[in-house]
């Protein structure tokens, strides 16, 4: 790839990453959008952000499923949860998380 | 531009930037290896500015592939974008054009994630209320929020290339991300509906984890969206409409 293919390419990269960030930004309000597609909408943070979550905390690294006390990364994840579900705090969550996957490390799970 | 309102959208980013920074050092150090040139580099980071397809582009270029076959996968891997897109969107209609274009160029996971918990708190609404309901002082938030995790990408870019990754594994930093998500998502199960989204959500993503380009994370958000639909229907009364 010459040096001229390859700033094609990233600015390519870039336009279609920067287009699917913008369409519905630019198209709301122009177009009418269905009932359906705002109530779905509702759902996207909660059905998005713990499709992100599960599989760091159930596929440590990537690697292979891992239900069981050996995960350290899901004992962390689930005392967060909870620490989170109590406390409602950001900060003491992630503290908390980090510990106990640090603790765990310590001890050598 | 309200500051207090941009500083507190800074420092909701804090504990993701912990992630993010390692993160991005590595890809300035992969992209080293994979035979970019450190501009090329460094301006994937601030033109695609998106980190997975990012790691995915180097590998393609290491590789020879296409030009067709590395801008149609960076396209597939970022396709989740668009729900970003449609889920704020309804909060940036009044926007002034040019804000827009800003808006939308530093919408990644991470400034979403933060930022619609910001909209929402103060609009709950089905989305065609909530466009009447809110400040702009939820705007300087996102702004706050999407400048610092912008600034600590290209940042750490700049690290990883030229110093190689400064942050050993073993501080696990990475998980910070997904600590934060669970600290923003908990609060955000507050009726049935939701519950179900991210649990459909959640487990399909850990059964189609192994999809190549994230297809697996774009098929998980969809079925929880859907999950969460039907749960609505069959019950009624926590839905957004009485709420």
């Amino acid at each position: 790839m010459t040096p001229l293919q390859l700033w094609i390419t990233i600015g390519a990269m870039g336009l279609v990453t920067y287009l699917t960030r913008l369409s519905f930004i630019m198209a709301w309000g122009r177009l009418a959008m269905p009932d359906l597609v705002r109530r779905a909408l509702r759902y996207v943070p909660t059905a998005v952000l713990s499709a992100i979550i599960l599989p760091e905390l159930l596929r440590p690294g990537g690697g292979a499923l891992n239900v069981s006390l050996s995960n350290a990364r899901l004992i962390a994840g689930l005392a967060a949860a909870l620490v989170a579900w109590r406390t409602r705090n950001v900060l003491l969550t992630i503290t908390i998380g980090m510990a106990v996957l640090w603790g765990l490390g310590l001890i050598g799970v | 531009m309200n500051r207090s309102e941009f500083l507190a959208g800074v420092r909701a980013q804090l504990p993701i930037l912990l992630g993010v920074a390692p993160f991005g050092m590595i890809y300035g150090v992969l992209a080293m290896g994979a035979g970019l040139p450190s501009s090329a580099a460094q301006a994937m980071s601030s033109v695609v500015f998106a980190g997975s397809s990012q790691f995915i582009g180097a590998s393609l270029f290491a590789n020879s592939a296409p030009f067709l076959v590395i801008v149609v996968t960076t396209f597939v891997v970022n396709l989740r974008h668009a729900l970003y897109s449609a889920s704020i969107a309804p909060y940036l209609e009044r926007l002034p054009l040019r804000w827009k274009f800003l808006f939308a160029y530093l919408l990644t996971d991470e400034a979403y994630a933060v930022a619609i918990l910001r909209y929402r708190r103060d609009s709950p609404l089905p989305a065609g209320e909530e466009s009447r309901v809110r400040g702009k002082s939820h705007h300087s938030y996102y702004l706050g929020t999407a400048l610092a995790l912008w600034t600590t990408w290209q940042l750490s870019t700049a690290i990883g290339i030229f110093f190689g990754a400064q942050v050993p594994a073993s501080w696990a930093l990475d998980f910070a991300l997904p600590l934060t998500f669970i600290a923003i998502v908990i609060p955000a199960l507050a009726d049935r509906p939701a519950v179900v989204s991210a649990l459909v959500g959640a487990t399909v993503a850990v059964a189609a984890y192994e999809w190549p380009y994230k297809l697996g994370l774009m098929a998980a958000a969809l079925a929880g969206i859907i999950a969460g639909l039907i749960a609505e229907q069959l019950s009624p009364t926590t839905g957004p409409k009485s709420g």
